[in-house]
């Protein structure tokens, strides 16, 4: 599809416009934190411990969403652990959807025996909830970025395998791919240059709306201590943090949550976006 | 629905099940370091004698395919080994726990199917309408927030700030109820206890409406799409010409047809609510199978992990089956 055409579409849909616009902010905020942070996220003092919102009484323009218990600026940590967030969603599907896809091609394409094996092993690692299974992992590989980053990818690259497989099945009895093996060329290239491209946007459509389930599984691997360590801010292990703070410094945990939300729901509308204009007969018409 | 799919949908799930115990074990095992120091804790001070001695206790000098075999035997008769710091048996301790995170689950689901399936007509039914919009919203932040954030907002407003519901734990246990089934809601009603089932229930709302957020969400999207598909049909519009009213045709007709793919989504995504339920069991201080795993996780108890993975896995095989025979029961076209 031109983009012109793609971006026509999209633009109709203002909750994908919303949606992109909330995403490329936290894009934006992630890339220039160092500059945009008003503080340094891991350094504090206890003197300004607990200190409320500027709008609340006791509260400073200092620290505008104010402090957590070691009197460090949550506004600073907010805007820094969005770094975190989305280069964990990023990365891990990315690394997940290449995965996914290449073998959900072979299954689709190749089909009988190998098809059979694949999904098997597909419908095992299915069968895990998903917090569960990176839970495990996490258990024996101990916290980290990279840990937790494997821990996602081995559990995450199943759906795009699974619906890239499906998309594979249909397009592969198409007139084209039927032409190009007449033409002698190898399945690998009939993979590649045949089928890939023509279901790439059911791979970025997969892609994108499965970012906000990435970035909600590591906010919560980190919000029970098994994500990134601190100092490290990152929104999950925040939360955490301001628990034992609740009754008398609510915004300890408020404001890494909001961010979670936003940018969650950005990029789920951002997603939702991308399917309904990659396929317009999913638009329903408005009256 | 005949006996014979029964049997073959029984059976499509062995290898599954075979799947997931070799997962479960090779995780555990195919972990860098040795299973034994792991287990030990690393730089504590054990010699190497006393290691050995324990892994041949625990059979790890066999060979891995015979460590399987082993595993796999254990599992077969209930037995997934000892908890390395409760020293009790992994399944009596899985036993204890089982209830409190079944009886969580069960009523995020109630709560969640009654507010998600009346919604999710109604927004298909008036659809555009503000109520619609209203619904649509509330669906796209239930699946966008975090479950444990969630949480902890519902306590500051309902615990902290309005003080009518508890922070924490399953029961006050004040009301002398009687264990039968350690399932509180049911012991409360054998038993005759109303105080302590009202108890019961107010624990339970806050963790079970955490827990039903996103499957809430989920539902009503997929109840109000397929509604709307449902209501597009040709028989729907043939109920209406014939004069019958709108609300017949609606929860008689369209309702009936169209919770057919609700029910199968729902009971595809209890692999959610059970992941799920970890969390929320943290935040609320819930004491079920959620806790327990966590715990482990934090103090290495392998076994304990193992145990309790196994158990969530084999969970989520049997609703997949259930709702397989659901969905083959509901809609008869169904020929696998």
């Amino acid at each position: 599809m031109e983009f012109k055409r793609f971006w026509k579409l999209y633009r109709k849909n203002r909750a994908a416009v919303i949606g992109l616009i909330l995403t490329i902010f936290f894009l934006v905020m992630a890339i220039f934190a160092p500059f945009i942070a008003p503080q340094d996220p891991n350094t504090g003092k206890l003197t300004e411990r607990l200190s409320p919102p500027f709008w609340m009484e006791g509260g400073s323009r200092r620290h505008l969403f104010g402090t957590d218990s070691l009197g460090r600026d949550i506004l600073s940590r907010v805007i820094y652990g969005s770094r975190i967030s989305i280069l964990i969603g990023v990365v891990v599907v990315s690394v997940a959807t290449i995965t996914g896809v290449m073998i959900g091609l072979v299954s689709g394409y190749f089909g009988g025996k190998v098809d059979a094996i694949i999904q098997r092993i597909v419908d095992t690692l299915l069968a895990f909830p998903y917090l569960i299974f990176a839970l495990a992992i996490m258990s024996v590989l101990g916290p980290g970025l990279k840990n937790i980053i494997l821990a996602l990818v081995y559990k995450e690259w199943v759906t795009p395998c699974r619906v890239i497989r499906g998309d594979t099945l249909v397009a592969k009895e198409e007139n084209y791919v039927e032409a190009a093996r007449a033409m002698g060329a190898s399945n690998w290239h009939i993979l590649i240059r045949s089928l890939l491209p023509n279901v790439m946007a059911s791979v970025i459509v997969v892609a994108s709306l499965r970012i906000g389930w990435v970035v909600l599984m590591e906010a919560s691997l980190s919000f029970l201590g098994l994500g990134v360590q601190p100092p490290t801010a990152t929104w999950g292990g925040m939360v955490a943090g301001g628990r034992d703070y609740i009754f008398q410094a609510w915004w300890i945990t408020a404001f890494p949550g909001i961010a979670i939300f936003l940018l969650v729901m950005g990029v789920n509308l951002m997603g939702e976006g991308l399917r309904d204009a990659f396929d317009p007969k999913l638009t329903k018409g408005k009256k | 629905m005949t006996f014979s799919y029964i049997v073959r949908r029984m059976l499509q799930t062995v290898p599954v099940f075979i799947g997931i115990t070799l997962i479960v074990f090779l995780i555990m095992h195919l972990t860098p370091g040795d299973p034994v120091e792991i287990m030990m804790g690393r730089g504590s001070v054990v010699t190497t004698e006393l290691i050995e001695q324990i892994r041949h206790e625990l059979g790890l000098d066999r060979p891995l395919y015979v460590q399987y075999f082993r595993f796999l035997g254990g599992v077969l008769h209930g037995d997934f080994g000892r908890s390395i710091l409760q020293r009790a048996p992994v399944m009596q301790l899985i036993a204890d726990r089982l209830p409190a995170t079944f009886e969580l689950t069960i009523f995020s689901i109630i709560i969640s199917l009654i507010i998600a399936i009346p919604v999710g007509i109604i927004s298909s039914v008036k659809r555009y309408s503000l109520l619609d919009h209203i619904g649509t919203v509330s669906a796209l932040a239930g699946v966008s927030m975090p479950s444990f954030w969630l949480g902890l907002l519902l306590i500051i407003v309902f615990s902290v700030k309005l003080k009518i519901l508890p922070v924490t734990g399953r029961a006050n246990y004040g009301y002398g109820l009687a264990p039968i089934t350690n399932f509180l809601l049911i012991d409360a009603v054998i038993t005759g206890n109303w105080g302590a089932l009202g108890d019961a229930i107010r624990h339970l709302l806050l963790p079970a409406i955490t827990l039903g957020s996103y499957m809430a969400a989920l539902t009503m999207r997929v109840t109000r799409s397929s509604m709307l598909e449902v209501l597009s049909r040709d028989y729907i519009r043939t109920a209406l010409a014939k004069g019958l009213s709108h609300k017949v045709v609606i929860l008689k007709h369209a309702m009936r047809n169209a919770l057919v793919p609700t029910v199968t989504v729902v009971t595809l995504n209890i692999g959610i609510l059970l992941g799920g339920n970890m969390i929320v069991e943290s935040v609320f201080g819930w004491p079920g199978l959620g806790r327990l795993v966590i715990n482990a996780v934090y103090t290495r108890d392998y076994p304990l992990v193992q145990g309790v993975v196994l158990i969530y896995a084999l969970t989520y095989v049997v609703m997949n089956f259930i709702a397989d025979l659901l969905y083959a029961a509901l809609n008869p076209k169904v020929r696998f």
